[in-house]
């Protein structure tokens, strides 16, 4: 007996609104089996639109998908089955306790009666809702909510896992919770995890490989690693110890890279020489009778990535530019 | 229906019931507005009874049907609401993603709504007795109604399920729930059709099928059993049912996107 089909496959997927923009725009891409895959992208960027597609909830306009080996558009109700889904937004009732939710969601999936109970215990322990698991959920924090979200994903054991943006508006601590289930479920269990993010440090820690996804086009695609290596060159930052010479600093270290500056205090330069330039960096400070409070090196970011590719940056991008364009269901 | 379905149908009931009796709003109004409503009018029309021809000494006992309907339109706006919210909120689209079939959708939370229909008609009746009111029809006939108000509830509740797929909002169905009221204050509410003096109100109250559905529970408060009231009122009542349940359906598939 051959092992289940993990993987996504999307080949020209397509998706028009009637009177919107083409929000998905004729994407590739592969996830293979056990992979977590980080779709990256600003607000509008066609995540969710994507997301809604894979999980058969919006039929695309044109192109094919392939999810756990089964169509999304000719067999729905076996993708469902293999999927588990935390889509943007926690959609909780906030009157049912979270043992409610639960209990109603395992009955939905058909798990044997016996069952749900104890897979019930087991959820909450695992997403530390035990003690919260009799309260109503209109009380949760937050992170309770997407940590009830995720286990609601999983109460049928789903092989594939897609989480969009799950950990928008959540504090620190329950992120990196969050990040640590998700992938001792890829390494313990192997599922195969579909992450969207706007987040560059979520998509850097978590993915095993990354799609940037913009105006509906999948820009660069990859492992972190080998995308931040395509730009290849480390940035210096320097911060001058009097405010007023940050001009004068900018100028000092024109000649030695690209400015990425931002209009903040720091003089940001990509070295054109890489690492090997550092040392005439600061012998030109030095002999342009320059103090600088910080200097630092920094390796090429996905943010760096998501710059060369799409000549905008990506930190700071989530605004509400685009949100109109995002369909929500 | 499969034993999968039934069990997707009784999950959905249970969540009906449970998040309509953790809002205390959604018990009270359907409870206690009726009684007032009862309260007023039959303080106010008492007098009624004196007219040749009314069918009972006791306007109570005459206008106790009307709280039944009155409960059954609460029932539209608490199935078309809490669908809306589920609209509005994502949770849909979560139902939609697990293997739940989507006759159990609506048939889990009319079952809900019948459930909550049919305490509503004990509390109207307890309070029929409480007062003095004499059933005519006898213990069967409470039965009766027990059954006729989980008949009107389902039925008014597919109106709400029907309204809210086709709006998704649950101001839309707040904004029809007065609408709805119109069609109560032109019937036989307060008066029996035959002794309405007024021709064109007589004409709407005999055209207007809540007429037929309060004169089927008052038949069992105030005159017994009435073969041919009774099955106007449940033939008008399962008609408004299946129409707005197969509407509900149509709606639902196109509500319900998934591939």
């Amino acid at each position: 007996m051959s092992s289940p089909d993990n993987s996504i496959v999307v080949e020209g997927l397509v998706r028009e609104f009637k009177k919107g923009p083409r929000a998905v725009d004729g994407i590739d891409l592969r996830v293979e089996p056990g992979e977590i895959y980080g779709f990256l992208g600003p607000n509008g960027a066609g995540k969710s639109t994507t997301v809604l597609m894979l999980t058969t909830l919006l039929p695309p306009t044109s192109g094919t998908a392939r999810v756990g080996g089964h169509d999304v558009v000719r067999e729905g109700p076996k993708v469902r089955a293999s999927i588990g889904a935390a889509l943007q937004e926690a959609a909780l009732d906030p009157m049912l306790t979270g043992r409610d939710h639960l209990r109603l969601q395992s009955t939905l999936q058909g798990i044997d009666r016996t069952e749900r109970k104890q897979r019930a215990i087991e959820l909450l322990e695992r997403v530390g809702l035990t003690e919260a698991a009799d309260r109503k959920v209109g009380g949760y924090s937050g992170g309770m909510k997407r940590r009830l979200d995720l286990a609601l994903a999983l109460v049928h054991r789903p092989r594939i896992l897609f989480l969009d943006e799950p950990t928008t508006g959540l504090d620190p601590q329950s992120r990196t919770a969050l990040w640590d289930e998700v992938g001792r479920l890829a390494r313990e269990e192997g599922v195969t995890v579909f992450l969207t993010t706007q987040y560059l440090e979520e998509a850097d820690v978590l993915a095993d490989r990354v799609g940037i996804i913009d105006h509906g086009r999948i820009v660069a695609e990859g492992t972190p690693s080998s995308l931040k290596a395509e730009i290849g060159l480390p940035s210096v930052h320097a911060t001058p110890a009097d405010d007023s010479d940050r001009d004068r600093l900018a100028e000092v270290l024109a000649p030695y890279g690209e400015s990425l500056g931002d209009g903040s205090r720091d003089v940001v330069v990509r070295l054109r020489e890489g690492l090997a330039g550092l040392p005439a960096v600061v012998r030109a400070v030095d002999d342009a009778g320059l103090t600088l409070a910080t200097l630092e090196i920094q390796a090429p970011s996905l943010d760096d990535v998501f710059l060369a590719k799409t000549g905008r940056s990506l930190e700071g991008s989530s605004g509400a530019d685009a949100d109109a364009a995002e369909p929500t269901a | 229906m499969n034993n999968a379905v039934l069990a997707q149908v009784g999950a959905l009931a249970r969540r009906s019931i449970v998040r309509t009796l953790r809002q205390p709003a959604a018990i009270v109004f359907p409870l206690i507005f009726p009684m007032l409503l009862l309260l007023v009018n039959s303080g106010g029309l008492d007098a009624s009874t004196q007219l040749p021809g009314f069918p009972t000494d006791s306007f109570l006992a005459f206008a106790l049907a009307v709280p039944f309907i009155q409960g059954a339109l609460f029932s539209t706006m608490n199935a078309g609401t809490d669908l809306a919210k589920d609209i509005q909120t994502g949770f849909l689209n979560r139902l939609s993603l697990t293997s739940m079939r989507g006759v159990a959708l609506i048939a889990g939370q009319l079952a809900g709504v019948a459930v909550m229909g049919v305490v509503q008609a004990a509390f109207y009746i307890a309070v029929g007795l409480i007062v003095g009111v004499d059933f005519a029809a006898g213990a069967l006939g409470i039965l009766v109604l027990f059954g006729f108000a989980a008949v009107i509830s389902i039925s008014f509740g597919a109106i709400g399920t029907f309204l809210a797929l086709r709006t998704g909002s649950g101001e839309a169905i707040q904004g029809l729930f007065p609408l709805l009221f119109v069609f109560l204050f032109l019937s036989s509410m307060n008066t029996p059709r035959d002794l309405i003096g007024v021709d064109w109100f007589r004409f709407v109250a005999t055209a207007n099928p809540v007429s037929y559905l309060i004169e089927c529970v008052r038949s069992l408060i105030i005159t017994g059993w009435n073969g041919e009231a009774l099955a106007l009122g449940f033939a008008i009542a399962v008609a408004i049912g299946v129409v707005a349940t197969v509407l509900s359906t149509f709606s639902l598939k196109e509500r319900l996107a998934r591939t």
